[in-house]
């Protein structure tokens, strides 16, 4: 019985996408950082798996309602957390001796399922793409108030800086105050040249020059900062759409990427971010910032179950370098490893 | 994407009709549906679980009143019962000292600078104060001349000082400013913070041993998720702080961070944050927000709306009609106009729990009263203050004056004895009328 008290506890515990994000993604290094900030999180789950599932060795209603526990806790969202319990609920009654050891592998079945089926290409390192005419590739910054829109294109203007690429970037943040300067100082940190006019003033028009100045010295990739805006705000909404129509003046795909920043505390809203700014711009990819809070993973998986758009980047710090492509087929390992 | 759960409990509720009581099993559906509606606005699953239980205690034995659907008597219980745990007396900050000092704590980008130059903004503007804002976060890029921009905005001082790094000497140099200056507010802004972040909470410990702020304010976003309760808690353990700042509620979240934060750490929710406005700074109403987490539709606003229509005297009179069955069609021809005075007849409507769904489909413009006007009109004095006397010729007359048919203004007719009858029936507030009476029309 210590035995199976033991794998069943290790089970949950590695269930637990909190502090599974950052079991594998992350250098050895990264992964120190993040497991000291993590520590608490893990206790608290650990001791609250643990007094349940003391003594079971198979899957029965408290198990699952402990998994229930997990992945809500985690901000899966109820649905998709029904969608899985519910598939394993099958499973078992199909098969009587089912065991929590083989629970572990049918989770890992269900979440691999979900994150891989929006998303087929994985890449492992920031890659501008090809575009047409050799033009810059443009990728748009969208996001609601203070999930680390800026602070994300910072962070991607130095990665693509140090995979040799020529990078400019657009202060369309013309409305929070201070957004512009706050900009101008990552753009200083990762030493590339950064195009803005004052506050207030037009963002489409801001996002045209930064084009112009990019195409004229033939840059790679250009990054248009946008202003937080919630996405129950129509006219705000519509103020992206006039900055992308605008941009298209100059070049007819842009902006080949929209990038829409989530904040990785963020609850439930989140579904509902990501379908109102697709719906004004067509978001094309995910960034999840703030994972090194207590590393919100269960998101990912909500959002890839119930969105077509991939995750893309996560951010982990504050530091410049703290920036890492997503790659889900690591991330599904380091569930269940 | 949410179902919204009145609609929900209506649905379930439909079982229980004819059972003259709430028992263990005809309730245990709709509990199941409020739990949903909980995790589904973020309120923590624990809490959620706990919150259901008492949810049923008090509403087993309850006898399902004939009058009110069983749906809404639940959703009564269910929204006491979330108000009152948000609720209380409320609770204003401490501004006594001299000058009082307030510190602002939270997550990056929960809106600390923002609620900073608002709570300036109105301690001045409202409260007579004289503050001074000290810029307390030496971390994140241009967070100085952010809160600079906001002071120069709202003619506050900021205290700044560019070379040092610490904040616990900003904030200490900062105060001793605002003495000899003669301020009598002192607003300390701080970096985001996670609170996994040992280092960086043990500064802000620092920064309130240091200076022993009146009031300790923890800022955090609405839209926050199930993580909300063990941060509210680690920030709660390290400062102790007083009272907690609800931003960005102008968003749609349905902010069940708000029910979780208030369990974990029981201290009040005192402002909310409603907009990127320096204006847009309001009081925390625990009824609101019950409604805006079980997603029954903002109804105290629309009634407030209504309020501020209403003449006031008009409306007593008509309460006094009401009460005494007078209630003539002249009145509701006035109810009419009334309303659409009150705006885009739609989204009124949507506000109202339960209509909003019903009329998803539909597609109503104002155009909609145009019939009932007619027919109205139509009539004479007498018929408008007495419409018993309206007979099969009279109807016949009107339908042709309005140009409607005659089965057009039975129906009016027949919604309009309707319409009384629960207007007798609930002779109360304007608002809840109103309801009644859009109900009626729908049909």
């Amino acid at each position: 019985m210590g035995k199976a008290f033991f794998v069943i506890r290790t089970f949950l515990f590695n269930l637990n996408p909190k502090f599974q994000l950052a079991m594998g993604i992350f250098s050895s290094n990264k992964k120190e950082k993040l497991d000291k900030g993590l520590s608490k999180t893990k206790e608290s789950v650990f001791k609250k798996l643990s007094r349940v599932v003391v003594g079971k060795t198979t899957v029965d209603d408290d198990v699952l309602d402990n998994l229930e526990e997990v992945l809500i806790s985690s901000d899966v969202g109820v649905d998709t957390t029904i969608r899985i319990i519910e598939r394993i609920q099958k499973r078992v009654s199909e098969d009587k001796y089912l065991g929590t050891s083989e629970l572990n592998i049918l989770l890992k079945e269900e979440i691999e399922k979900l994150l891989l089926e929006n998303n087929t290409t994985d890449v492992d390192e920031f890659i501008v793409p090809e575009t047409k005419n050799n033009l810059p590739y443009i990728i748009m910054v969208v996001g609601v108030n203070g999930v680390g829109k800026t602070t994300t294109i910072g962070k991607l203007a130095y990665q693509f800086k140090k995979a040799g690429k020529s990078v400019y970037i657009g202060a369309g943040d013309t409305f929070r105050a201070a957004a512009i300067d706050q900009l101008e100082v990552w753009a200083q940190r990762a030493d590339v040249p950064i195009v803005k006019q004052k506050m207030g003033s037009d963002p489409a028009s801001v996002a045209y020059d930064t084009l112009a100045s990019a195409i004229k010295n033939k840059a790679d990739v250009v990054l248009i900062d946008t202003a937080g805006r919630l996405h129950n705000k129509i006219n705000l909404m519509n103020e992206l759409s006039k900055v992308k129509n605008v941009m298209q003046k100059l070049i007819p795909e842009a902006p080949h990427e929209v990038l829409l920043v989530l904040d990785g505390s963020t609850g439930q809203n989140a579904f509902e971010q990501a379908k109102q700014f697709t719906k004004a711009t067509e978001v094309t990819s995910l960034a999840l910032t703030k994972l090194d809070g207590t590393a919100k993973g269960g998101v990912v998986i909500g959002i890839s179950d119930q969105f077509k758009i991939p995750v893309k980047y996560i951010g982990i710090g504050e530091g410049i370098e703290d920036l890492q492509v997503f790659n889900r087929n690591e991330f599904v390992d380091s569930l269940f490893n | 994407m949410f179902e919204n759960l009145s609609d929900r409990l209506d649905r379930s509720f439909k079982l229980l009709k004819g059972q003259g009581r709430i028992t263990e099993i005809n309730i245990a559906e709709t509990l199941k549906d409020v739990r949903k509606a909980l995790l589904d606005a973020d309120v923590n699953y624990k809490i959620a679980k706990t919150f259901t239980d008492k949810v049923k205690q008090e509403a087993l034995g309850q006898d399902v009143l004939n009058s009110v659907k069983p749906g809404q008597m639940m959703v009564k219980i269910v929204h006491d019962e979330l108000a009152k745990l948000m609720g209380g007396e409320a609770v204003d900050i401490n501004v006594k000292g001299n000058p009082s000092v307030i510190l602002i704590a939270g997550l990056q980008g929960s809106g600390k600078t923002t609620f900073s130059g608002k709570l300036a903004y109105l301690q001045k503007t409202k409260k007579g104060k004289m503050p001074l804002l000290i810029a307390g976060d030496v971390y994140r890029p241009a967070a100085i001349d952010q809160l600079k921009v906001l002071g120069e905005q709202i003619g506050v001082e900021v205290y700044t000082d560019m070379d040092s790094k610490d904040p616990v000497k900003i904030a200490k140099d900062g105060i001793k400013y605002a003495k000899q200056k003669g301020f009598d507010l002192v607003i300390v802004d701080t970096a985001g913070r996670l609170a996994v972040d040992e280092q960086m909470m043990n500064e802000i410990a620092a920064v309130k041993k240091a200076i022993d702020p009146q009031e300790i304010l923890f800022v955090v976003d609405a839209m926050t998720g199930q993580d909300a309760v063990n941060t509210a808690k680690e920030f709660n353990d390290r400062l102790n702080f007083d009272g907690v700042v609800l931003t960005k509620l102008d968003g749609d979240t349905r902010g069940g961070a708000a029910l979780s934060i208030r369990e974990v750490v029981n201290k009040p929710i005192k402002f909310v944050g409603t907009g990127e406005k320096m204006e847009a700074l309001d009081v925390f109403h625990p009824e609101r927000m019950a409604d805006r987490i079980l997603g029954m539709g903002d109804i105290v606003s629309l009634v407030e709306k209504a309020q501020e229509q209403f003449d006031s005297e008009q409306a007593r009179k008509l309460q006094k009609k009401i009460a005494k069955n007078q209630f003539g069609f002249d009145d509701f021809l006035s109810q009419i106009q009334q309303i659409k005075k009150m705006g885009n007849l739609k989204d009124l409507a949507a506000m109202i729990p339960g209509v909003g769904k019903a009329l998803k489909n539909v597609d109503i413009d104002d155009d909609a009263f145009k019939g009932i006007e007619a027919i109205i009109q139509s009539m004479t004095p007498d018929e408008r203050d007495n419409p018993v006397i309206i007979n099969g010729s009279r109807r016949k007359r009107i339908a042709n004056g309005s140009g409607t048919s005659v089965q057009e203004v039975n129906r009016l007719i027949k919604q309009f004895d309707e319409t009384r009858k629960m207007m007798k029936m609930m002779s109360g507030g304007g608002g809840k009328n109103l309801a009644r009476m859009m109900n009626g029309m729908r049909n």
